[in-house]
């Protein structure tokens, strides 16, 4: 049994409107930051895991984000392991 | 004809919709989340509130209490269940009703009177009013703006299923000004805006207090009588 690292990123799907996201781009704009396009803001979630392989660590991270951490009707999800160094 | 109101660490509509619920004639009470029984119910009430702090998603974490279970096989059993702003939240994350309810579209957390109008009243929750009636109701959310695919906003309306829809103004960017939606069979109903709020002269609007009159019209006569 391996302990891996997992980071699941959820965003808002690009089709939908991240009123979130607005509102931070206008704020960096307000502080001076100049050339700011669409800004989106979603949720990081880390966790470690243990499981056989890398195979079987990221397929349960993906059965994770499916059935809890991202609801599919308004979200995307990206999963990346890492093995525990 | 008895009505459960779920109770969930973070409601705070649960008092306001018992009231309503006993108002209508309902013999109406509380079911904590952790129960796995509904205790005789007909019908079951998910009231508004903020369920476990609206944590990772609202509603996201309150379709996973004991008590969830109980509302989908009452549900499964064609018996009356309706989600109330946070509880219609909880509905479709735990794909009782379709679609999500997003951040509101004008980034603000919005406490206001709306003003709907009733698109089918064949639901068990509407059939106590006429239908196109138009009336006020209160919202009080962050996060009420509805969203689906494109193809199931275009089952919701070809079949009938968008319940109540804002007019006049749009008051969190829903898709297609939809503010209560059913599902398939039509017992399960969800709706943003708060009709307990609306439900007594004291609140200055009393057309809310039809939702409830609804179901127990329809529990009495489905089963013969008032009981």
């Amino acid at each position: 049994m391996t302990r891996f690292d997992v980071l699941v990123q959820v965003m808002p799907r690009d089709t939908l409107l991240d009123p979130q996201g607005q509102a931070v781009g206008q704020a960096l704009t307000a502080l001076g930051f100049a050339g700011i396009g669409d800004v989106r803001v979603g949720k990081a979630v880390t966790f470690q895991l243990d499981r056989p392989d890398e195979d079987a660590a990221n397929r349960d991270a993906r059965a994770m984000c499916e059935r809890l951490l991202a609801n599919p009707v308004t979200e995307a999800f990206t999963v990346v392991v890492e093995g525990a160094t | 004809m008895r009505v459960a109101v779920v109770r969930f660490p973070g409601s705070n509509c649960d008092a306001d919709t018992v009231r309503a619920a006993r108002q209508a004639g309902a013999d109406a009470f509380y079911v904590w989340h952790r129960e796995t029984t509904l205790n005789g119910a007909d019908a079951v009430i998910v009231p508004g509130g903020f369920a476990y702090g609206d944590h990772l998603r609202a509603g996201a974490i309150a379709r996973f209490s004991p008590v969830m279970a109980a509302v989908r096989k009452l549900a499964d059993a064609g018996a009356p269940v309706l989600g109330i702003c946070n509880g219609f939240q909880v509905l479709c994350e735990a794909g009782m009703l379709p679609g999500a309810l997003m951040r509101n579209a004008g980034q603000r957390f919005l406490s206001r009177p709306v003003t709907v109008r009733i698109e089918n009243t064949d639901t068990p929750f509407t059939t106590a009013y006429a239908n196109g009636a138009i009336f006020r109701m209160p919202v009080a959310h962050g996060e009420g703006r509805y969203v689906a695919s494109d193809a199931v906003i275009t089952d919701l309306e070809r079949e009938g299923r968008v319940v109540l829809r804002y007019v006049d103004d749009n008051p969190n960017g829903s898709v297609n000004e939809i503010a209560g939606v059913s599902n398939p069979a039509g017992n399960i109903v969800g709706m943003m805006p708060h009709p307990e709020r609306a439900a007594d002269p004291a609140l200055g609007e009393t057309e809310g207090a039809r939702v409830f009159e609804s179901v127990l019209a329809g529990i009495a006569h489905s089963s013969g009588g008032p009981q």
